[in-house]
């Protein structure tokens, strides 16, 4: 498979660990977060982690949409889930995500209308279907998928189509990263920056932390090679002390970025004062809201919702995990209450999540070792 | 003056368990939701919490399996059964009738039983055209000749518009045990090796793409059929060493091996790039973050066989029509227990786990 296979190339492979194992000092410890968990879930997936020196120690970032929506949005949308002729309509990584009253998929077991769309344009269709309902899309995620749903915003207006609205949770990526290089403690040398979101937002956005906090950072694919070279690139920079943005990814990312996609992004959202980001607490300017001109297809205007905050259970330790403070088995809960079957903390949910990604490919694996040819 | 078992006898009396205590029911979940169907963790958290102690007692000791063994008059005979709930109802490479028939013969097969007969029930809709039943019945009549199994009674039941997604097919097989064959998850040995019969993951792929909802395209069919055939040679080629089969249909690879896993108390370790899957599977999985070890298969198995029966059960199911891309795909370790695991060339290994739910697409 092209674009795949030469990127999973075990000799290649084997070359880019020993290069790292190389180019890592042996009397430094580094802490490099990767910030999207398209990443995460990556390195567990290929048992990267395995190839790695010990000195080298991978933090997992806030890049999983689902996995830092406080639980009192989920609620919120399924309030208006459970509202009469509502069709509700979400990406199959929030099916499993736990509101206080049970995920989207209880609430469709217990007889709500909640159906899983591969895109908002789908729920869109959905809509015109179904003329005497009112489909409502929950939007989540990052900069990744922000346009499609300005795109279908666009769209829904263009053909008027008056029975479709959107629960908007989108999030920015820059205020995120920038929060936790702001937080007390942060022991960072430097970042795997997000590939899917700099495929829109270019490689410019991040600049500062280069210019003003002296981190390194490379945006990086997705594949084994990807994210090794990227390690690669990393520890070249401190080892000459160097703190550049770098793209790895320039196969896919432009480093303008996708203009047409930011456009789309300017012409229907604006930035929110503030929004409450699980684990990591209220980020001003960190998401994104329809602007007045779509208020019509605005479900948060269109509808009443609870509006409750919702905390995360005192045991449960999503927030640490998120700042990489704790790792995933040392929450109190991982893997006893907390399984990515019936998950606690959102970090469980989604398959991004560094908790169910830890879970489902390295949780038991201390015996993993012996495995090896 | 009491002896132990005497007061543990009276404290029991003293404090009665509540029946569903007593009657072993551990099912605790408030609802019926998909999952429960998918073939995963919930499905096995149903039967073994709730079916198995009220409707299986006396059977609970033995590991589920695809069909029952039972001994009348001295003949071992095998008894199974499947419903079939597929939509849409036609899909390349097969249709649900097809489905219906191959999915008890291959339980059977992988039974170490020679497909006898089947019982047939259809649930209809109301008002769907006679033609789609008939094409059905066309379906079955000819997936039963290729399969050597003859269709001996059933039922038929009509639902009302809405119902049934046009129709369900449940059929019921017996089959005749291989009386020189031992299969069970018990008889398993560490440095026995896994052998699957083919690529994996495409009839999963071709219903999610069959629905429409993806807008991919691929060219692929369902692997839908019987897999008697391989098992009948390789039986024959080894029939005493072979130790366990299953066809890995909801749930994939992946949960049939973590089945065995857990009931045989082994690690299964495997060889990442020793599985096939086609490129068209691969990259629907790629694109949709699935994982092929997940993907339902209809017309699969894995057998594991005893180390110096290995070649000789390789070269067999490679000799049978349609079983010539079986490979060894792993082996039985002693540990880490109840685990399977995947290694890949490069060095890096990762837990291969059950499936969770339905499989749901990721975002990004």
């Amino acid at each position: 498979m092209r674009y795949v296979d030469e990127f999973r190339d075990p000799k290649l492979i084997r070359q880019a660990a020993a290069e790292i194992r190389r180019l890592a000092r042996p009397d430094r410890h580094y802490r490099v977060m990767e910030v999207c968990g398209g990443h995460t879930h990556a390195i567990y997936r290929f048992g990267l982690e395995g190839l790695l020196p010990g000195n080298l120690e991978l933090i997992h970032g806030p890049g999983c949409p689902v996995c830092v929506l406080p639980m009192g949005r989920t609620d919120d949308g399924l309030a208006i889930a459970e509202l009469p002729g509502v069709i509700f309509t979400a990406f199959g990584d929030v099916m499993r995500v736990p509101g206080t009253k049970g995920s989207p998929l209880e609430h469709k077991a217990r007889g709500a209308e909640i159906r899983m769309v591969y895109s908002p344009l789908d729920a869109l269709k959905l809509a015109q279907a179904h003329p005497d309902r009112h489909v409502v899309f929950f939007a989540i995620g990052f900069e990744t998928t922000a346009p499609s749903t300005a795109l279908t915003l666009l769209r829904a207006r263009q053909l008027g189509v008056a029975n479709f609205s959107v629960f908007c949770n989108h999030v920015t990526i820059i205020p995120a990263i920038r929060a936790i290089l702001d937080s007390p403690g942060m022991r960072l040398d430097a970042f795997v920056g997000p590939g899917h979101v700099s495929t829109v937002i270019g490689c410019r956005p991040y600049e500062f932390i280069a210019e003003d906090f002296g981190k390194p950072i490379v945006v990086s694919g997705f594949e084994p090679l990807d994210i090794l070279q990227s390690l690669v690139m990393i520890l070249r920079q401190l080892a000459d002390g160097r703190a550049e943005v770098e793209n790895q990814y320039a196969r896919v990312v432009p480093w303008e970025g996708n203009l047409p996609a930011l456009r789309a992004l300017e012409e229907v959202f604006e930035l929110r004062p503030y929004f409450e980001w699980r684990g990591l607490g209220f980020i001003s300017q960190s998401a994104l809201k329809l602007r007045d001109a779509f208020a019509e297809w605005d479900a948060e205007r269109r509808f009443t919702v609870p509006g409750i905050r919702v905390t995360d259970p005192k045991a449960a330790q999503c927030g640490e995990v998120l700042k990489g403070v704790l790792k995933p088995p040392q929450c109190k809960l991982f893997g006893r209450e907390c399984t990515p079957e019936r998950p606690v903390g959102a970090l469980m949910v989604s398959s991004e999540g560094a908790c169910a990604a830890y879970y489902h490919y390295v949780h038991r694996a201390a015996a993993a070792a012996s495995l090896e040819r | 003056m009491k002896t132990a078992s005497e007061q543990a006898a009276l404290a029991a009396l003293a404090a009665p368990e509540t029946e569903a205590a007593a009657s072993g029911v551990r099912f605790k979940d408030p609802r019926i939701e998909m999952a429960h169907g998918a073939g995963g963790k919930a499905s096995r958290r149903l039967i073994e919490g709730l079916f198995a102690p009220l409707l299986l007692r006396g059977r609970l000791a033995a590991p589920l399996a695809d069909a029952a063994h039972l001994e009348v008059d001295g003949a071992r005979i095998a008894l199974t059964a499947d419903a079939f709930v597929v939509r849409p109802l036609r899909f390349p490479g097969g249709s649900i009738g097809e489905l219906a028939v191959n999915g008890t013969v291959n339980d059977l097969a992988v039974s170490a039983a020679r497909p006898l007969a089947l019982l047939v029930t259809f649930v209809i809709e109301e008002g769907i055209a006679s033609g789609t039943l008939e094409a059905e019945v066309w379906a079955m009549a000819e997936a039963a000749r290729r399969a050597g199994v003859e269709v001996v009674g059933g039922d038929t039941k009509v639902v009302e518009h809405g119902k049934a997604d046009g129709m369900y097919i449940t059929t019921a097989g017996v089959g005749r045990v291989d009386p020189r064959v031992r299969c069970a998850a018990s008889e398993v040995r560490a440095g026995d090796q896994v052998l699957l019969s083919g690529p994996i993951g495409d009839h999963g792929i071709t219903i999610l793409l069959a629905r429409g909802d993806l807008e991919l395209e691929a060219d692929l069919r369902s692997d839908t059929r019987s897999v008697y055939p391989m098992v009948e040679r390789l039986l024959a080629a080894a029939p005493d060493g072979v130790r366990w089969m299953r066809d890995p249909t909801r749930g994939g690879v992946a949960t049939a091996l973590n089945e065995l896993a857990r009931d045989s108390r082994l690690g299964i370790a495997l060889c990442e790039e020793e599985i096939p899957v086609r490129d068209a599977v691969r990259g629907a999985c790629e694109l949709l973050g699935l994982d092929p070890l997940h993907i339902a298969n209809e017309g699969q198995f894995l057998a594991v066989v005893a180390p110096e029966h290995a070649a000789a059960a390789l070269a067999a199911v490679r000799s049978a029509p349609g079983g010539e891309e079986a490979v060894i795909i792993g082996e039985v370790r002693a540990e880490p227990a109840r685990s399977v695991l995947a290694a890949a060339s490069y060095g890096g290994t990762r837990i291969v786990d059950m499936l969770v739910g339905d499989p749901l697409p990721r975002i990004c």
